[in-house]
């Protein structure tokens, strides 16, 4: 027979016009905005050429007064960025760390069950993320909710909010679907003979889970852990609320930079973070690719 | 050494108020070649799963061995599992796959190539070490669950279904060659299929199951000439099943006609099942002294080495094996010696096989998917 596999002239012109509409989004709502960046980010006011805002970000520096009344200074971006990194890869963790154990639960749950326990997952994101921190503010103030709970068992209340905590909370109830529904999604294809084979050769549970179920969902776990680091790296509203201002972010310096009509500083921030990212998640890839995928 | 290595006892499985063992009995001798056959939903795989403790029974004892091992986990039974559609770790490759029980154990690496290697040539596979396992063909994959399966030298090898996603010729190269893994290795082999052809020729013996419950126990030889009900008569083999009547013992009637068979202890004027094999008919002129029944030939197909044609007696369409030519609606006469009427009780199968009327088999119908729940 002929025909059939050859891609003939007009079919791949077909294809072509079927991605147009997409093709256009993409360079309308991506290219163009990350070629503004870039382009705000290496200019001036007067749009001349200039990286002063790109070695801004490197060198400003400003004092801080620590509470024993030392004064130090610091370089300021390098500092938000740091604190930045810090807070989203400890969210990150703690979101992996509750979501891989509750993707695994869901995803060998009966039919019924795996839909419910999505569905109540999925709800907290139909909400406007402002409210849900709005929310967390109740909860976690020092006369709010969680302590007055406390108060009733007639334990010590807790003092969160404004901390560091705080922020990782809000950040992690906002994340956490991010994390579980890619692992979860490879989790429920995988082929339940696999765990049955492993666990009838030497592997009690935990060995199955980390020699089996562990690599083949690794996918699901970066494309997971992308997820959750990249906004969480840029956040900036929850830092404010939950942390009462006191921890400064990227996100935050972004938007105050912007507020503040410094859209060249700003452009600058978002494009050396962005290229950070694209670094770290390349890296992360690398290795994670070397550790499992060799199959050795 | 214990000439019966496992025994199932008064064996039940409930799967959410579904039956779907009942009351399995059944013992497996210590290096046989032992084969669960049945059509899909007959309770085979689940029987198999039993034994290897990824399903706990929901009533009953399985022995090990004469311990009881109801709720030893599989790792720790002396069974392993070659799985439907294989089930090797995609994220490893041929070497690492076999290797994967004795890497787990921290066995010393020169004792794991070496095993490695042994169940390599065993399973003609040496050379494909470093092959990644989604790149093997179907027959290839075979080989290394086989192989990853018998590393460990388990006393017994279930497998499930294992030559189903084989095509046929590849399938008849894997059954000669797994029958000679088993002789070659000596030890239990426990086999679930829905071909009866494939449990026939491989196994010592066949076990045959229907609706969650063991119809026959018996060598391949016992199955298909002494079936012990309608049902195991029509899933092995072709069968002729007529109602007919012990008149006393070694005579029955059945068709109209009296015949001499060679089966008794039946009841005097008990009805019973008979089968006649169409092989075993012989074809005679219609005037002849040795015609017993006479009938219409109603169809005719040409099978390779011999004609199947279907011959209409009283309203009763019988098949028979021939490899004299017969035309399409030649009136003729048949022949059938004592020793090819087999005499079965009845049974809740009785009247519902047997009958070629309809050119499809109601067992092929069910047979239709190969997965059970």
């Amino acid at each position: 027979m002929m025909g059939g596999r050859s891609s003939s002239p007009r079919r791949r012109l077909t294809e072509r016009l079927l991605l147009a509409p997409y093709s256009l989004w993409a360079v309308v709502f991506i290219v163009v905005p990350l070629a503004f960046i870039a382009y705000y980010a290496l200019t001036d006011n007067n749009f001349s050429f200039t990286l002063e805002n790109i070695t801004r970000f490197f060198t400003a520096t400003s004092t801080i007064t620590a509470e024993n009344g030392q004064s130090q200074e610091v370089r300021t971006y390098l500092l938000i960025f740091a604190r930045s990194l810090k807070l989203a890869v400890i969210s990150t963790v703690v979101c992996l760390l509750i979501g891989y154990p509750m993707a695994y639960i869901i995803s060998r749950a009966g039919p019924r069950a795996q839909k419910t326990m999505i569905t109540l997952i999925m709800i907290p994101m139909w909400m406007n993320f402002l409210i849900r921190t709005y929310a967390w503010m109740t909860i976690l103030q020092d006369t709010g909710i969680l302590n007055g709970f406390l108060g009733l068992l007639r334990l010590p209340g807790l003092h969160i909010i404004g901390t560091e905590s705080a922020v990782v909370v809000g950040m992690v109830y906002d994340y956490l679907p991010y994390m579980i529904m890619p692992i979860y999604s490879v989790m429920a294809k995988m082929d339940l003979r696999l765990e049955e084979a492993s666990h009838d050769l030497v592997c009690n549970r935990l060995q199955t889970l980390w020699r089996v179920i562990l690599p083949l969902s690794m996918p699901g776990v970066i494309s997971g852990v992308t997820m959750v680091l990249i906004p969480s790296i840029s956040t900036f509203y929850i830092s404010q609320k939950l942390g009462n201002g006191r921890f400064f972010l990227i996100g935050d310096a972004i938007e105050g930079q912007y507020v503040a009509n410094n859209l060249h500083f700003a452009a600058a921030i978002a494009l050396i973070m962005m290229i950070a990212l694209l670094a770290a998640m390349a890296l992360m890839k690398h290795f994670t690719d070397r550790a499992f995928q060799g199959g050795e | 050494m214990a000439e019966q290595l496992i025994l199932l006892e008064n064996i039940h499985k409930d799967y959410g108020g579904k039956q779907v063992l009942k009351n399995i009995n059944l013992y497996i001798r210590d290096k046989e070649f032992i084969t669960l056959l049945g059509p899909s939903g007959c309770g085979k795989t689940t029987t198999l799963r039993i034994i290897g403790g990824f399903e706990t029974p929901s009533a009953g004892v399985v022995y090990f061995d004469g311990k009881k091992i109801n709720d030893l986990p599989p790792y720790k039974r002396q069974a392993n599992t070659v799985f439907q559609r294989y089930a090797l770790f995609p994220h490893l490759n041929v070497f690492e796959n076999i290797a994967f029980g004795l890497r787990i154990a921290k066995k010393p690496k020169a004792l794991i190539e070496e095993r490695v290697g042994e169940m390599l040539r065993m399973v003609n596979l040496t050379g494909y070490e470093r092959a990644s396992v989604a790149r093997l063909s179907g027959g290839e994959q075979q080989r290394v669950a086989i192989a990853r399966a018998l590393i460990n030298h388990p006393r017994v090898l279930l497998l499930d279904e294992p030559l189903s996603a084989l095509d046929l010729k590849l399938r008849k190269e894997m059954q000669r060659e797994l029958k000679a893994i088993q002789q070659q290795v000596g030890i239990t082999f426990v086999f679930v299929t829905h071909d009866q052809e494939e449990a026939l020729t491989m196994s010592d013996t066949v076990v045959v199951m229907n609706k969650g419950s063991i119809q026959q126990i018996g060598t391949p030889t016992d199955i298909y000439n002494e079936p012990k009900n309608a049902f195991v008569a029509d899933f092995i083999g072709e069968s002729n099943i007529l109602d007919g009547m012990m008149i006393e013992d070694r005579v029955v009637r059945f068709s109209g006609h009296t015949f001499d068979c060679v089966d008794g202890g039946f009841g005097s004027h008990e009805k019973v099942d008979v089968v006649v094999r169409p092989e075993d008919v012989d074809i005679v002129p219609e005037d002849s002294d040795k015609a017993m029944l006479l009938g219409d030939v109603t169809s005719v197909t040409f099978m390779g080495v011999h004609y199947e044609i279907i011959v209409d007696i009283n309203g009763f369409k019988w098949m028979i094996q021939t490899t004299d030519f017969v035309p399409e609606g030649a009136h003729i006469g048949l022949f059938i010696e004592p020793d090819a009427i087999h005499i079965m009780k009845r049974s809740e199968y009785s009247g519902l096989y047997g009958d070629y009327s309809l050119d499809v088999d109601p067992q092929a119908i069910s047979l239709g998917g190969e997965e059970e729940e």
